[in-house]
């Protein structure tokens, strides 16, 4: 805990000293803002342009979370179907592959052709590049549950259903989780992508827009907002494996700390 | 002569895997009274484990029946406790609600079995563990908790799969001493699968000695040790006795060989 609370502030300490060479650096050197602005002008900038930051923000986070959501939907019952059934695991995983080996990205603008320009093909983006890791690692938890806890469960004659959320669920979770922050980790980026090429609203489209204008103080910004909405994701999915799964993540700190 | 607990008769088990069938059992002939406190020991791979499954209900003999109770095993029952070799707790239960998980897999439920799930764990040394993770745990612990959750729905019957043989030498010594007194006070029948000569016939009322695959009842020995019986059993000459004939046999069938390095 110490050590972890030292670690936070180094790096904090390191960051302001990065921001402070920066900041030297575009002044001495005389570096033209449309380059590289200084710290001080992209938060001057972004404090004069701040409600049309939120205004895109909130519907970047809408766009990813509803993807995300949709992908966890359709993605935990699929696994689940693919763990316990070989006949749908024959049928529908090796799609389910191909489509992971497609570049997703590439299908963007189909999206566009298909859904126009407003929320669907957004969010239908965010739910393709999330849904693969979180039905890759479903499949992977529930089919490693452990054989011989499976063999003590079959010798109390327990059925199906419970034996499954008795044992099968609460086996697989801390795999789920680790598809889900994969997954949310690659949410904002699938949003913005989107958006890039929707060009109609969101963080994305505001990044084009500022970078069209060569108003460089606000892409980075925009930047900026993108990587705390993407981190605050993150952290709230790995709050819910903590309050879900404490005994995997307290197993986990104990092998940090050995 | 008590009841027959456990009734054995022609019992054979083949395993059919592609072309290859592989026959584990064979002629297999045990009657086990209720009670009785019985070891298995046996070369690797002689059946001794398709031995424990097919009393447990786990698997299907090939040929033969096997009863328990008087009644045909035809699957898992109420009335058997198992013990492996690997502790098999789940990671996301303390060690009460792994012992638990036995009575909610069976839908027992209720303030006495939670009691006597904290009464047995008190009995194999984990009193104030309770709501320890498995993980925080010794190897030696955890199988003190598995033996637990194999009699806190009271089965009667208690099927151990070499439960020991994970275990160092000296935790070894203290297990086979505290389920030699949880046997004393519990009465249950035990039906312990061993590699080990000495572990079966410093437990057990009677030994049986399995030959190699197709594994078959090669001999069966009384071990009439007062009880109970501690470490201190060893220096009876009729342990050595009683050791030394049942290693005569693993000699004598080619299973030990003193020869092996002379030659």
């Amino acid at each position: 805990m110490f050590e972890k609370n030292g670690g936070a502030l180094s790096s904090i300490a390191t960051a302001i000293a990065l921001l402070v060479v920066w900041e030297g650096a575009t002044r001495l050197l005389g570096i033209p803002t449309y380059l590289l602005p200084a710290p001080s002008v992209i938060a001057s900038d972004f404090a004069r342009n701040w409600p049309r930051i939120a205004d895109s923000s909130w519907i970047t986070t809408l766009n990813m979370v509803a993807g995300f959501v949709l992908s966890v939907l359709v993605g935990i019952p699929l696994a689940m179907a693919l763990a316990y059934s070989p006949q749908v695991e024959r049928s529908i995983y090796p799609i389910v592959v191909f489509l992971q080996i497609l570049p997703k990205i590439a299908i963007a603008p189909l999206f566009i052709v298909w859904f126009g320009f407003g929320t669907m093909p957004k969010v239908l983006l965010v739910f393709l590049l999330t849904f693969f890791p979180i039905v890759v690692n479903t499949v992977v938890g529930f089919k490693s549950v452990d054989p011989g806890v499976m063999e003590l469960a079959r010798s109390t004659g327990a059925g199906a259903l419970r034996t499954f959320y008795k044992i099968r669920f609460p086996s697989a979770l801390p795999s789920i989780f680790v598809g889900l922050k994969i997954a949310a980790a690659l949410a904002s980026t699938a949003a913005v992508v989107a958006e890039f090429v929707a060009s109609d609203s969101g963080l994305g489209y505001l990044i084009i827009t500022y970078n069209g204008q060569l108003a460089t103080p606000m892409v980075f910004a925009t930047i900026i907002v993108l990587g705390v909405i993407g981190l605050v994701f993150y952290f709230l999915i790995e709050f819910v494996e903590r309050l879900v799964v404490p005994w995997h993540v307290s197993m986990r700190a104990d092998q940090a700390g050995a | 002569m008590a009841e027959a607990q456990i009734v054995l008769k022609g019992v054979g088990k083949t395993f059919v895997r592609g072309l290859q069938r592989t026959t584990a059992l064979a002629g297999v002939d045990i009657e086990i009274a209720r009670g009785a406190f019985v070891a298995v020991v046996g070369p690797s791979g002689c059946g001794k484990s398709t031995l424990l499954r097919l009393v447990s209900g786990l698997v299907m003999p090939s040929e033969g029946s096997v009863r328990v109770a008087g009644e045909p095993v035809v699957g898992p029952r109420a009335d058997t406790g198992i013990v492996f070799q690997k502790a098999t707790l789940v990671d996301w239960r303390d060690i009460l609600g792994n012992v638990l998980l036995q009575l909610e897999m069976r839908g027992i439920d209720g303030p006495e079995a939670r009691e006597r799930a904290r009464t047995l764990l008190t009995a194999v040394g984990l009193g104030g563990f309770e709501n320890r993770y498995p993980h925080e745990l010794s190897g030696g612990m955890q199988q003190r908790a598995a033996i637990a959750r194999g009699l806190v729905h009271q089965p009667g019957m208690l099927l151990m799969d070499e439960p020991f043989g994970a275990l160092d030498a000296l935790t070894r010594e203290q297990m086979r001493l505290d389920l030699e007194a949880l046997w004393l006070r519990e009465r249950m029948t035990v039906f312990f699968i061993t590699h080990s000569i000495d572990e079966a016939v410093l437990l057990a009322d009677r030994v049986i000695v399995m030959s190699q695959r197709p594994g078959t009842v090669d001999h069966v020995f009384d071990v009439d040790l007062p009880r109970p019986r501690g470490l201190a059993a060893r220096n009876d000459p009729r342990f050595a006795a009683l050791t030394d004939a049942i290693t005569r046999i693993f000699l004598s069938r080619g299973v030990l060989d003193e020869q092996r390095l002379a030659l």
